[in-house]
């Protein structure tokens, strides 16, 4: 809320110089946070003074009203000046900046030919000045505002410093004068002069004709409103400046007196007010719930759908306003208005957020009652309102009307002690007693160690001991709280899946791979175009999207990928290889449904089983895509492109490298290439695939050919046991090289299975060196070489070519191989 | 035939310059065959000795021999001499320009927000805290409901969550980590010392301070005799050891729903206050709906945004970087190895 310090140093007795440095640190030490800080008119220099129209003279012929004006600027001739606004007449007062001055934005005045007329100055507008956003036409001050040639920077109060403070949702009182007031003194620690306690209507007693009436029909919507009726009002009258500026300085409008006081209350006191016509009530006021009625126009003119619990305020024949958020079109005041009800009332904070969320009308009324404004005031600030109506308009007080009741306060019973053990600072019994009282309440104190507090009525938020450690905490300052650093448990380690994350992400940084983070919003077309199937197209949708066009959760991790890829691409780039670590969501199990569940204590064991079982499992995912090389090419020479192989190759070094066994299979998974996607199984359970991707799918996301991507599903993988170590020999190796014929549908992996198999146990490794493939051929060739060694002796020749050839035999029973020689 | 003790000074003689004068080792070849050879005047003067008179033969046997090992003496001398002059020559014209290798091996990078994740989850398991994870997608009763945040909350509106359909899934994208911290809390019994990395949601347009989709770390203790002071002491430590063992923190009142008292952490970096996080005590609340005592048991919980905290340390301005996935960003931070 934005405050200017004028207002803050009527409650609170501030220093006489008061920097911008020493607000803003003093709000903060409280716990208000200072959005900014203006200096109101620094950018401003006079000669600027009030003058009056003595002359208009419409200029003809132009494409916009242009007047040339007469003003006594009180210098004992007429000053000429152009100006392009309306909004005025003979014999007005304005505001007239005189050549020498400059006004915000470093525009400085001076005498001009223009239209053909010398121009000796400008009528300003309040956005000329820097003073308000109003820029409809120039200032028409109140008749006899001040006297003519008088320094109107002084008359507007323009020199101020205005302090727009965030104030939390827990304390909803200081939105107000007299909130920030109190704040700012408990802060310095000067006296403050609570607004609230004045009797504003000491001096007027009501006349007593038929004053409205109200009810509370539905208690749970209000706990305490009050009507104060108010005869012969003047609409008319000009709000003074005095008011209007302040209420332009909290960034709201002036708009009339009516409807200004009620704002200016409530900007000094935090009570919303509402000015109903009382001639338009029929009978009495209630406050009820919309019930049956769908419809209601609010002041704005918007006609607002209502539902069935809508907290309004209806008289005994209509709805008349939307309770604490808006008023209505039909009892709005008017130019015509006589009498005025006055409403102030203590609504249900939940019931007025949800007018406020429904009709996305964040009101500055609703956004006090939605925080819960100090149920006290509202009488007080009633009074307030109709003394000023009084005053300001000639109106006069006819009566008034209550229902309910403000709470009493509440008193909290508390161990003194409980509060420094808390914080972890030993505060004196009179830094606790201090604080508490200086944030309005009353301490007793029962026994040494039992002190109660009655509780402000604006400190709704004050329930329990931690509430009160916190007033003490800040009162007395967060800076007297020691620093301590606790140590936690021994054998605190990271679990083996977040160091197996932590190692695949180094792996791949290490190999090449550029880590990215991609957001997990997919479109459906993407989902169409990458030709997901299954659990992969079982997305869950989100209900209010960023995009309409990707309401979607990821189901993999290569949409986001890709996008990246393309954009990588799209900025010059000629070789990426990507990768992304993540979470997917599939909408493929039914998951529990749980209720509205109480918080007030551990929900049962059922319950929170059920929660969780609420909440979808969500697979932990590598996935990588590569478009052009990794080996790159170079001064050595040219480089090598990033083929399927590679990738198939990465996505089996991943599942190794845990320790896991990986069987390649053929496989034709979209979006890969079906002639080129390999699917990797631990015990004949998928966990990765790898390979080029679909060329349709590339050529339809305008990458390159031949890109490829591979994805591991980490969390799939399951843990391995201990290595039990091979021993190392040391004899000779024998080596033996095998070339064979098999179909070409032949996997080589199977091959090299059944030569491993016939080989026998003294073989050491084998190593496909050759593949070869004739062009009309079903066949293809195949050489391995096999690599023998015995723990305890040198292999005869004729040993090893004992076991090459019970290799081969295998292969050609297994496989249908034939021997090439 | 016969030779003389001054002849054969004149073989050997001859034979010294011309090994001197060998420039290389073919010319040297040449002086071998010349004058150390089979063929060459010292050889041939001593295949003579068999002609000789026994008597003069061993006197002047020992004369040649002295000379023919001068000979070979410095022959040998000449040719490793030259062999080495030869080596030294052969490496200068190896030489290669060992600056073109520069960068041959291809670059990668982790994501700097992985980097900044580690160093912190070691930090604090350093410190005997449990690196706890959660689901993203997460129930509404644990992001928002068990940590004090009721129904009617502003933060449970569409403008600031995103919510799964059907809306009676009660799903949403966890807003915050913290739901790691009341599972924490329903998992297991105090002490408890975790710290909670993970990517979070809201629905804030993508701008350069903003993203829907950032990461937080919280952390949270529970044990008994927890005070705002081991809060305090805590966050200055994590601070000074993200940005400098002089940086300063302060805490300031606030507020939230699932602490209290509440306080935001600034910290103080390059000459200005910049904000950090949120923390505060457990609220007693908050432990009650875990079922944890708080009669017996207090804790404190803090939280940060992650890509803040990246942009301040490593002067990131514009959150696009972060999230764009271009591999100039990440190829900039390496794998993060010190």
């Amino acid at each position: 809320m934005k405050i200017p310090l004028s207002w803050l140093r009527e409650f609170a007795e501030l220093p006489a110089k008061c920097t911008p440095e020493l607000i803003e640190s003093a709000f903060v030490k409280v716990g208000f946070e200072v959005e900014e800080i203006v200096i109101q008119g620094a950018d401003l220099t006079g000669p600027l003074v009030v003058a009056r129209v003595e002359s208009i003279e419409e200029l003809a012929d132009l494409k916009k009203p242009i007047r040339y004006v007469g003003l006594d600027c009180g210098e004992g001739s007429i000053r000429y000046v152009i100006c392009g606004a309306t909004n005025f007449a003979m014999g007005d007062l304005v505001v007239a900046a005189l050549p020498g001055a400059v006004l915000p934005g470093d525009f400085a005045i001076s005498a001009r030919e223009t239209y053909g007329k010398t121009s000796n100055g400008m009528i300003c507008s309040a956005r000329e000045l820097g003073i308000s956003d109003e820029h409809q036409g120039i200032i028409v001050l109140p008749a006899n505002a001040a006297a003519i040639g008088s320094d109107a920077i002084a008359l507007l109060e323009i020199n101020e410093m205005i302090i727009d403070v965030a104030v939390n949702p827990d304390r909803g009182y200081a939105l107000s004068a007299r909130g920030l007031a109190r704040e700012i003194a408990i802060s310095l620690n000067v006296p403050f002069k609570d607004p609230a306690l004045h009797d504003y209507l000491a001096a007027h007693k009501a006349t007593g004709a038929n004053p409205i009436q109200v009810k509370i029909d539905d208690p749970s919507g209000a706990d305490f409103i009050h009507i104060r009726t108010l005869d012969g009002v003047n609409v008319a009258a000009p709000t003074p400046l005095w008011m209007s500026r302040r209420i332009e300085k909290c960034g709201m409008r002036s708009i009339s007196l009516a409807v200004d006081i009620t704002n200016y209350v409530m900007l000094e006191l935090g009570q919303p007010l509402h000015a109903f016509d009382a001639d338009k009530i029929s009978g009495g006021l209630h406050v009820q719930r919309a019930g049956s009625q769908k419809e209601f126009v609010t002041l704005d003119g918007l006609k607002r759908t209502l539902t069935s619990d809508s907290l309004m305020i209806a008289d005994d024949k209509k709805l008349l306003a939307l309770a604490g958020t808006m008023g209505g079109l039909e009892s709005e005041v008017t130019d015509s208005t006589v009498r005025i009800a006055l409403e102030a009332a203590h609504f249900d904070p939940i019931s007025v957020a949800k007018n406020s969320r429904s009709h996305k009308l964040s009101s500055e009324a609703s956004r006090r009652l939605e925080r819960n404004v100090d149920p006290a005031v509202a009488s007080v600030a009633s009074a307030r309102a109709a003394a000023l109506l009084i005053e300001l308009s000639g109106a006069s007080f006819v009566g008034e009307s209550t229902d309910g009741a403000v709470g009493k306060h509440r008193v909290i019973t508390f161990e003194p002690q409980a509060i420094s053990r808390l914080i972890g600072y030993e505060y004196s019994p009179d830094q606790i007693s201090g604080a508490l009282t200086a944030i309005g309440g009353e301490v007793t104190k029962v026994s040494e160690s039992e002190w109660t507090l009655t509780v402000p009525t604006w400190r709704a938020d004050l329930e329990v001991i931690s509430d009160l450690a916190e007033e003490v905490a800040r009162v007395n300052g967060f800076d007297l709280i020691p620093s301590r650093l606790p140590v936690g448990r021994a054998g605190a380690t990271l679990t083996p899946m977040q160091q197996r994350k932590r190692g695949v992400g180094q792996m791949l940084a290490n190999l090449g791979f550029s880590e990215v983070y991609n957001y997990p919003f997919v479109s459906p077309e993407m989902v169409k175009t990458l030709g997901f199937v299954g659990p992969r197209a079982a997305s869950f949708r989100i209900a209010n999207p960023m995009s309409d066009e990707a309401p979607l959760l990821r189901t993999h991790l290569l949409p986001g990928l890709l996008q990246a890829l393309q954009r990588n691409l799209s900025r010059g780039a000629k070789d990426v290889a990507i990768f992304e670590i993540g979470t997917v969501f599939r909408d493929t199990a039914a998951l529990a449904k749980v209720g509205i569940i109480q918080t007030a204590s551990r929900p049962a064991d059922d319950i929170i089983k059920k929660i969780y079982a609420s909440v979808p499992t969500q697979p932990l995912f590598v996935v990588g895509v590569v478009s052009g090389s990794l080996d790159r090419k170079g001064w050595w020479g040219k480089g090598r492109a990033y083929d399927w192989s590679d990738a198939v190759s990465l996505a089996e070094r991943i599942v190794l490298e845990t320790g896991n066994r990986a069987t390649i299979v053929q496989s034709d998974l979209a979006p890969w290439h079906p002639g080129r996607c390999a699917e990797i199984q631990i015990d004949g359970k998928p966990v990765a695939h790898a390979g080029e991707l679909h060329p349709r799918v590339l050529e339809e996301l305008n990458l390159p050919p031949r890109s490829v991507a591979f994805g591991v599903i980490l969390s799939e993988l399951p843990f391995a046991p201990t290595t039990t170590s091979v021993p190392v020999l040391t004899m000779p190796a024998a080596i033996q090289d095998i070339s064979l014929f098999v179909d070409a549908s032949v996997p080589s992996a199977e091959v090299e299975e059944a030569l491993r198999t016939g080989a026998g146990d003294l073989l050491e490794s084998i190593t496909l060196f050759d593949r070869y493939e004739q062009a009309g051929d079903a066949r293809v060739s195949l050489a391995f070489t096999m690599t023998f060694r015995a723990p305890d002796r040198t292999l005869t020749a004729d040993e090893v070519s004992g076991f090459r050839l019970a290799a081969a035999a295998k292969a050609i029973e297994a496989c249908g191989a034939t021997i090439r020689d | 035939m016969s030779l003389t003790s001054s002849e054969i000074d004149g073989i050997a003689s001859a034979a010294f310059e011309a090994i001197a004068a060998a420039k290389d080792l073919d010319a040297l070849k040449e002086v071998r065959i010349a004058h150390v050879g089979d063929r060459s005047p010292i050889a041939k003067a001593n295949q003579s000795l068999g002609s000789m008179d026994p008597s003069a033969r061993a006197e002047f046997g020992k004369v040649i021999g002295k000379a023919k090992g001068l000979i070979t003496t410095s022959f040998e001398a000449r040719q490793k001499v030259l062999e080495e002059e030869r080596d030294a020559r052969v490496l200068v014209e190896e030489r290669v320009d060992v600056s073109i290798a520069a960068k041959r091996t291809p670059q990668g990078g982790l994501h700097p927000l992985t980097i900044l994740t580690n160093e912190i989850c070691d930090l604090f398991t350093g410190l005997g805290y449990r690196v706890a994870e959660g689901p993203e997608l997460e129930a509404e009763w644990l992001n928002f409901d068990s940590l004090n945040i009721p129904a009617d909350h502003p933060a449970r509106t569409m403008q600031d969550t995103f919510f799964i359909e059907p809306l009676d899934s009660h799903l949403v994208l966890r807003t915050h980590t913290s739901p790691v911290q009341m599972r924490t809390m329903l998992e297991e019994k105090p002490p408890i010392y975790v710290i909670c990395p993970g990517r979070t949601y809201r629905a804030d347009e993508l701008d350069a301070t903003h993203t829907p989709v950032f990461s937080q770390v919280e952390g949270l203790v529970v044990d008994r005799g927890i005070t705002m002071a081991d809060l305090k002491g805590t966050l200055d430590h994590f601070a000074r050891s993200i940005f400098g063992a002089d940086v300063k923190t302060r805490l300031r009142p606030s507020f939230f729903p699932f602490t209290e008292p509440s306080a935001e952490v600034d910290f103080f970096f390059n000459g200005r206050w910049v904000e950090w996080g949120g923390c505060g005590m457990v609220n007693p609340k908050v432990l009650r709906a875990a079922g944890i005592d708080p009669e017996e048991f207090s804790g404190f919980a803090f939280g940060m945004g992650l890509e803040r905290t990246l942009m301040v340390k490593h002067g990131i301005t514009d959150m696009h970087d972060i999230v764009e996935g271009d591999i100039r960003f990440t190829q900039n931070f390496g794998s993060g190895l010190r």
